[in-house]
């Protein structure tokens, strides 16, 4: 359950409420970027994702990184990314 | 992606590998990784192979599903078998074991289970089921806590009544606290949680080398940054150093995450003392619903029963989570117990130190293919 996956902010979805979509290999979803409301965090950026919260700004090379790993790790990282794809806000 | 490239490189590994077998020169080193998100690469990769002999990897208490205890699941049924309740949590909690069965089979029983994604998620039910009443199951360390405090502050905001949370949230300076004083264990230095940093920054861990002389490194997730890690520990050992150094500072900042800390700091307080499984009671190490939430407390709606269960004679998660036993010497490992009947925690989660090597301990192939051969090097 702590996977941080990382995903790419794709559009603001509702400033106000801190909602954001952000791709995570393909799948999209609305997540909350309210743990980052004090970092300017704009379109294109590059989040850490837990739990449907984006917890840290991160780089485009860490994500990478981060991504070629967790698709390693197999069915946890299917798994976290089917459940992603399942719900949403 | 050249820097994903420069993370796997066998050279820059079988290099690293070289200079920890130069750097250990003592008989005998114990480094205590407390994040199970360590404790799965370690043995997805075979690291604990590729070091040294004198060179041990103890796992820690940083699986927050392993160190929940029996009777706080017993309390979750409870909660889920409560008259027009939909209780809701993440997936690895639905098979914990309590005295008598998981919530799975409080589902099976006709108990109304869900398993979320997020907690966002959790609330959404509710405000889709007004006739309802929503429980959300929560835990975690500060990496997840962040998430629970937000949606506490929405369900406030929305002025939700038919939702609340279950806390069970805990904290992570209390356990290595506890494991610095017990008597079990003489370990030489720590590899700290890389995403509960994210949130609490690296001061937090000062009192790891201030007060008891051990050094502590701020670890990342992939096998380079294991290795790189271990290299910062045996420096500072070899250098006669004791610091807290930050090997992951391309996420971790030393601050944090002041956002995160604020909303935490608005929605929770600490207990008087928790449970840990394994671990004992341990003062201070859990946050539950802040009073000026307690219309969103689970624990103030319901009168739970919170009685205190001890845990299967059989099951030595206690021993595994303090690093006093590997995962393989536990009696029950891999017979009685396993990812599929689990008995104790650790086999649960996937970043449990007994499913970990369940799943991966015994295939080494990514690391052998990696670093080569020790006898290589």
């Amino acid at each position: 359950m702590c996977l941080g996956i990382p995903g790419q902010v794709v559009e603001t979805v509702d400033a106000e409420n801190y909602l954001a979509k952000v791709d995570v290999s393909g799948v999209r979803r609305t997540i909350s970027v309210r743990l980052l409301a004090d970092t300017g965090l704009k379109d294109g950026d590059w989040v850490l994702v837990h739990v449907g919260f984006a917890m840290a700004k991160i780089d485009e090379d860490e994500a990478a990184m981060t991504l070629s790993q967790l698709q390693k790790m197999g069915t946890e990282y299917t798994d976290e990314l089917a459940q992603f794809r399942s719900t949403s806000l | 992606m050249k820097f994903v490239d420069e993370f796997r490189d066998p050279a820059a590994a079988r290099a690293l590998v070289r200079k920890i077998t130069d750097l250990a020169t003592e008989d005998e080193y114990k480094f205590m990784e407390v994040c199970g998100g360590h404790t799965h690469t370690i043995y997805r990769h075979g690291l604990e192979h590729v070091l040294p002999d004198n060179i041990e990897l103890v796992h820690g208490p940083g699986c927050p599903v392993c160190v929940i205890p029996m009777g706080r699941i017993d309390d979750a049924i409870w909660l889920a078998e409560q008259d027009g309740v939909i209780f809701t949590t993440f997936g690895d909690m639905m098979r914990v074991p309590g005295s008598s069965g998981s919530l799975l089979d409080a589902k099976a029983r006709g108990a109304d289970c869900r398993f979320v994604y997020s907690p966002l998620d959790a609330l959404k039910i509710a405000l889709e089921n007004p006739d309802k009443h929503v429980v959300f199951f929560a835990v975690g360390f500060e990496t997840t806590a962040p998430s629970t405090a937000v949606t506490l502050v929405r369900a406030k905001q929305l002025g939700v009544t038919n939702f609340t949370v279950f806390a069970n949230h805990v904290t992570i300076v209390p356990p290595i606290k506890a494991i610095l004083e017990s008597p079990d264990l003489r370990l030489s230095g720590f590899l700290g949680p890389g995403h509960v940093s994210t949130v609490v920054g690296t001061r937090p861990y000062r009192f790891v080398n201030d007060v008891y002389g051990k050094p502590l490194v701020v670890a990342g997730f992939e096998p380079l940054d294991i290795l790189q890690s271990v290299h910062m520990l045996l420096k500072q050992l070899a250098e006669g150093r004791c610091e807290i150094e930050n090997q992951y500072s391309r996420v971790v900042r030393p601050d944090g995450n002041p956002q995160a800390l604020a909303l935490l700091a608005e929605t929770m307080e600490l207990r008087p003392h928790f449970e840990w499984r394994g671990l004992g009671f341990i003062s201070q190490s859990a946050l539950k619903v802040h009073r000026n939430y307690a219309d969103w407390d689970a624990e103030e709606r319901f009168s739970m029963p919170g009685i205190r269960v001890a845990d299967p004679k059989a099951c030595q998660c206690g021993e595994v989570l303090k690093g006093v036993i590997k995962p393989w010497e536990c009696k029950v490992f891999g017979t009685a117990c396993t990812p599929e009947t689990p008995i104790g925690t650790c086999m649960v989660s996937p970043e449990g130190a007994c499913a970990a090597y369940y799943n991966f301990g015994r295939l080494h192939r990514d690391t052998a293919v990696m670093v080569g051969q020790r006898t290589a090097l």
